[in-house]
């Protein structure tokens, strides 16, 4: 768990990064901070690991005041995964990856190993291990840098706009994996990010936060939603914008989401049993059986 | 030809003189230059006076400092020991700047990433600042180690033997074969020390080399990205992400 308790932060040239801001992110959850350039989302995130100290007021981090911990130690203890993977260019990706644990004392042997393993989890074949980071693609590094983070099985996370840098398929494919990552492995995260759709798919809670460092509205996704607390969080969130009035048609049998525009952007579950669904399945797959369960199925709506 | 073969042991004697007199002095100048660069580039407002500092000991001639070192710190007028610290003085001159301009071009956000993963100060420095600044460094090197091979012979004016010992006597004995054996084995001592220098870097920075050996190697579709289920999945984006470096080249 991670606790903020009215922390501020004010720079010598009297600009309040944060201000007075309390927050609690529950245990094995994922909280997001989301707001534009200047919020202090950054700030308030380093705070945790203490690259930032708060001008007053106190971070906790399982009960514990940072303060009173040392850094070093501190940031170990704690996986950090930054924009662009933070990387180490002159190392291997292994070595990345086993930075903390050799850090830590491992052995060579034993660090590397470590490694291996968390290559896999996050979906990289070990074999990239022996390469440089400049050698892999932008959502690759990403893997690498959440590996790293992984090396000494922190209990807690912080994730800087990692998937800041990369095109939007690969960042769709790495928030996908992330998911299935935090199901997987139950860490408490904290994620900052200025990307509404990143903040709505990943966050169990989400803050958003206006300049200055204050939260506009904290909630579950779907609280942000239905209930924008005032013009800023509905403005910030794009609820009024075309995109997200969405409406549904009916097309060739099947509902379609579509937007203000009249542009679709979805199909409504239950109405997709229909051929797509059945011809996706079968591609990936590769299976008789998605074909022929689309097939049949693909008469159903039609008949 | 005649002379060379009556003068041969000699000759090797002065240039191995002469290396033992280039080696100390460049190796000295980086360790000296080294920290000064870092403190230059790392203290508040100490960039410009330790820059100014090392240009003025650059504008000292060489002649001159050969009297001042020996009164200064009481090496022996004619030792080699003078000629090192001559020749580090100049070494440190040039090469505080390129050290300076190496921890410049350490990224920043590297340095960050670093510290916030949990290195130390110290690990910072030695595992990832100095490894990052050492492209920037070799270059500096290499342009000292070529100037103090060359400036070695200087010594010879006043009397310390080297291969410039070769101009000397060869001038005054009217000897130009004498002075062409000198001018070729420095030259070939700067290209033999350059050419170990470099190596060094190869052997020390291995991820310098990938363009050349390591990414040759890579494979098309190699090692690739897992699915959810240990699948691999076709990987059309990957193909189009995966040479960011490639492209921007």
């Amino acid at each position: 768990m991670i606790e903020f308790r009215s922390v501020r932060k004010e720079y010598a040239d009297g600009t309040v990064a944060v201000g007075d801001l309390s927050l609690v992110v529950p245990e094995r959850s994922t909280t997001v901070l989301l707001g534009s350039s200047g919020c202090g989302k950054t700030t308030l995130l380093r705070m945790v690991n203490r690259m930032v100290d708060p001008t007053s007021g106190t971070v906790l981090v399982d009960g514990r005041d940072v303060k009173e911990q040392d850094r070093v130690r501190l940031r170990r203890s704690i996986g950090y995964v930054l924009q662009a993977g933070g990387l180490m260019p002159h190392r291997s990706v292994l070595d990345n990856v086993a930075t903390v644990p050799r850090l830590e004392g491992a052995t060579r042997r034993a660090a590397h190993a470590r490694a291996a393993e968390l290559l896999e989890v996050v979906g990289l074949d070990p074999a990239l291990g022996r390469r440089y980071p400049g050698q892999l693609s932008g959502g690759q590094q990403q893997r690498v840098g959440v590996a790293r983070a992984l090396g000494a099985d922190p209990d807690v996370l912080l994730m800087d706009e990692p998937f800041g840098a990369v095109d939007p398929i690969v960042r769709a494919d790495l928030q996908a994996e992330l998911r299935r990552l935090q199901a997987e492995l139950g860490k408490t995260v904290l994620f900052v990010t200025h990307d509404v759709d990143e903040a709505l798919r990943l966050g169990d809670e989400v803050v958003v936060l206006r300049s200055g460092g204050v939260v506009a509205q904290q909630g579950t996704p779907a609280e942000l939603v239905a209930a924008p607390a005032d013009d800023f969080v509905a403005d910030f969130l794009g609820l009024r914008s075309r995109q997200r009035q969405l409406s549904v048609r009916e097309q060739d049998g099947r509902r379609l989401v579509v937007d203000a525009d009249g542009r679709p952007v979805g199909v409504l579950e239950g109405s997709l049993e229909g051929s797509l669904e059945g011809s996706l399945e079968g591609s990936l797959e590769g299976s008789l059986e998605g074909s022929l369960e689309g097939s049949l199925e693909g008469e159903v709506p039609g008949a | 030809m005649k002379w060379l073969s009556q003068n041969y042991p000699q000759v090797v004697d002065l240039f191995l003189t002469h290396l033992a007199l280039s080696v100390p002095a460049i190796v000295a100048s980086l360790l000296i230059a080294v920290p000064l660069g870092w403190s230059a580039q790392h203290g508040r407002g100490l960039r410009g006076p330790v820059l100014v500092g090392v240009g003025l000991l650059y504008a000292i001639p060489s002649l001159p400092l050969f009297i001042i070192v020996p009164v200064l710190i009481g090496t022996p007028l004619r030792s080699s020991s003078t000629m090192i610290v001559v020749l580090t003085v100049y070494g440190v001159a040039v090469l505080v700047r390129s050290a300076a301009d190496a921890f410049a071009s350490v990224p920043a956000a590297t340095l960050d990433a670093a510290a916030a993963v949990g290195h130390t100060r110290w690990s910072s420095f030695w595992r990832v600042e100095l490894p990052l600044a050492g492209p920037v460094l070799l270059a500096g090197v290499r342009v000292i180690t070529v100037s103090t091979v060359s400036l070695v012979s200087v010594g010879a004016v006043i009397g310390i033997q080297s291969l410039g010992t070769l101009f000397t006597d060869g001038f005054q004995r009217g000897i130009r074969f004498e002075v062409l054996t000198g001018i070729v084995l420095i030259v070939a001592l700067a290209v033999l020390l350059d050419g170990l220098v470099v190596l060094a870097g190869r052997l020390l920075m291995p991820w310098t080399r990938r363009s050349a050996g390591i990414r040759g190697s890579r494979r098309r579709g190699g090692p690739g990205r897992r699915g959810d289920s240990g699948r691999v999945l076709a990987e059309p984006q990957l193909a189009g992400a995966a040479q960011p470096e490639g492209a921007s080249r």
